[in-house]
């Protein structure tokens, strides 16, 4: 009999002690999402404050009313729903240009038998080591000898010749799948490239996905070549735009956050679609280097 | 016999014909976007030339200029050195931590995952923006934080001494992306190896320096070399945020290039910068990859 009990106490003890871990954790978890979303928090507080709320003290975090129509006037005091749709002409070509050849120059070193393939791909990884830096200014030279400054030529054209990440992760992706089709296929008839579009590119749509939606984010994200080949504001991709609205209304927080928000809004609605699949796909890509 | 062995020379040739057709597009991009541009920008390292004018050779004079007689040159240096030591430690240590929280078996794990992810797919130039308006000296959030607690916050972005820690702390918001990749690390840790520890009676704390951090260390190499990359370029922050000032405290390389490339139309001399950039980038590389002998651990 008292052995029975001191076993209950025992386990009884090590549950408690089991859900306690679990609240502690979950309490540890929840504190610092809250902190880490301050940020965020804060931007759609203060996008959604009156003038005079933005300067009070001490400050207002929850604005009584909220100002919905900040958002209105940000986006009828600038071109933001403009800048937007720039960005995204851009995003659209690039990912043309990048489902057109990755997957094409992926299968080739994939799948093909030529001579000089290892050391091609090694070059392939060579140029993602190299920081992009060193081309700008050549490129530069090269676009404007080409009469190609202020378009969106020096922004797309290169997606239409493959990244080499995109190669890599393709590669590393065809290389899993099985070969014995690719051996049916050529038995009844395909050449190699019906058993890239009829075989292989539905095997692999996982990874397209992948190269859409990092382009997607890279391409809307991108600043530093954008800033530097367009000169015509109606040209400007969202980044750029924003990046100007500081200068206009330099102390009109409200309405900042608002356009800054609104930028935001379309990749976070991508982002909340895809999370798994991103998530998972950075992190295979990590573990691969 | 022969007319086998002619359809196997057949069939490679056309191999070879369709594997060279097949990346064809890869080989022109990496001439074009690669491969000229990079010999260019070495070449015109050498030279005295602005867009406008032809490239004069020069030789060594940009170099010279550079170690010699360029303040300014030392100045971006010493400030993105400064950088990259502030916020490397930071975001590799926070990442790993964060990692460990990601990886506990709770019920709605994903949430948090997704939630912490959120900064990785935000632009640089929004987060400068949310940053500028955390970090407002007199109704920012931070500083309206810290007077509750009897602190009077510092001016921030907008003080020197404080200017390139607030530049940092954008990246300490950047962490919860390192984090995913961590994470996946640790869940290609065997489970086994816990399950032996924790027969052998091994503490948490143990099990961490002794399974956990070993484990992890190619991907911690990995992200080192990724983290230090990226920090060794940084300039949306400095572009959007701080113009390189107040002082040139945020007077990043980068930014400093930029300035002599496309404003000062320094080209040559712009393109010596980059080029020591690159070299400096990749020395940290390979010392980083040459001591990974002695600290990152691979099965065998």
């Amino acid at each position: 009999m008292e052995t029975k009990i001191s076993t209950y106490n025992r386990i009884n003890k090590y549950t408690v002690q089991r859900s306690l871990t679990k609240v502690f954790k979950y309490f540890l978890l929840t504190s610092i999402s809250v902190v880490y979303m301050i940020p965020i928090i804060w931007m759609l507080s203060t996008s959604l404050k009156t003038r005079g709320d933005i300067f009070a003290w001490p400050t207002v975090l929850f604005p009584a009313v909220p100002q919905w129509e900040n958002y209105r006037i940000a986006f009828q005091s600038f071109p933001l729903l403009r800048f937007m749709g720039n960005s995204m002409v851009m995003v659209l070509l690039n990912i043309l240009g990048e489902l057109l050849a990755v997957p094409l120059i992926a299968y080739g070193f994939a799948r093909l038998r030529f001579p000089g393939k290892s050391f091609l791909f090694m070059l392939v990884l060579a140029t993602m080591m190299i920081p992009a830096q060193i081309k700008l200014i050549p490129l530069y030279k090269m676009y404007s000898s080409w009469g190609m400054l202020d378009t969106y030529v020096p922004l797309v054209l290169h997606s239409f010749f493959g990244g080499a990440f995109f190669i890599f992760l393709v590669v590393q992706y065809i290389r899993t799948t099985p070969t014995e089709l690719d051996d049916a296929g050529r038995i009844d008839g395909l050449g190699s490239f019906g058993i890239l579009y009829r075989i292989i590119m539905p095997m692999i749509t996982p990874v397209l996905v992948l190269i859409v939606i990092y382009t997607f984010l890279w391409t809307w994200n991108e600043f530093l070549n954008p800033i530097i080949y367009l000169t015509t504001f109606e040209k400007f991709p969202i980044q750029v735009g924003l990046s100007m609205f500081k200068g206009r209304f330099d102390v009109q927080w409200n309405l900042f956050m608002a356009a800054t928000f609104a930028s935001l809004f379309p990749v976070l609605f991508l982002y909340f679609f895809v999370q798994k699949r991103l998530i998972g796909g950075i992190a295979s890509v990590g573990i691969k280097g | 016999m022969e007319i086998k062995s002619f359809f196997a020379t057949r069939r490679a040739r056309q191999e070879t014909r369709d594997g060279y057709l097949s990346i064809l597009p890869w080989m022109i991009g990496f001439v074009i976007f690669f491969f000229l541009p990079v010999l260019k920008s070495l070449y015109y390292s050498f030279t005295e030339w602005s867009f406008m004018t032809e490239p004069i050779w020069v030789g060594l004079a940009n170099y010279k200029h550079m170690f010699t007689d360029d303040p300014l040159f030392y100045k971006a240096l010493s400030v993105t050195f400064n950088y990259v030591l502030l916020s490397l430690p930071i975001k590799l240590v926070l990442g790993i931590f964060l990692a460990l929280f990601l990886n506990w078996k709770i019920r709605g794990m994903n949430i948090y995952r997704t939630l912490f992810y959120i900064p990785a797919v935000v632009s640089g130039v929004s987060v400068s923006l949310m940053w500028m308006s955390l970090l407002q000296p007199d109704t920012g959030i931070v500083n309206t934080l810290l007077s509750y607690v009897g602190i009077q916050g510092p001016k921030w972005f907008w003080d020197p001494r404080w200017a390139l820690i607030s530049v940092a702390s954008l990246s300490v918001w950047r962490v919860g992306g390192s984090a995913v990749i961590y994470l996946a690390g640790l869940q290609n840790i065997p489970p086994q190896l816990y399950e032996a520890a924790d027969i052998d009676g091994a503490s948490k704390y143990r099990q961490f320096w002794r399974i956990t951090l070993p484990l992890l260390t190619p991907t911690l190499f990995f992200q080192l070399i990724i983290e230090m990359i990226g920090s060794f370029k940084v300039f949306t922050e400095a572009f959007v945020i701080t113009q390189g000032g107040p002082l040139k405290a945020t007077y990043f390389y980068l930014f400093y290039f930029y300035e002599e490339a496309f404003q000062n139309a320094n080209t040559g001399y712009a393109s010596a910068l980059v080029v020591v950039l690159v070299i400096i980038i990749m020395f940290f590389t390979a010392v980083t990859r040459y001591t990974s002998k002695h600290w990152v651990y691979y099965e065998s």
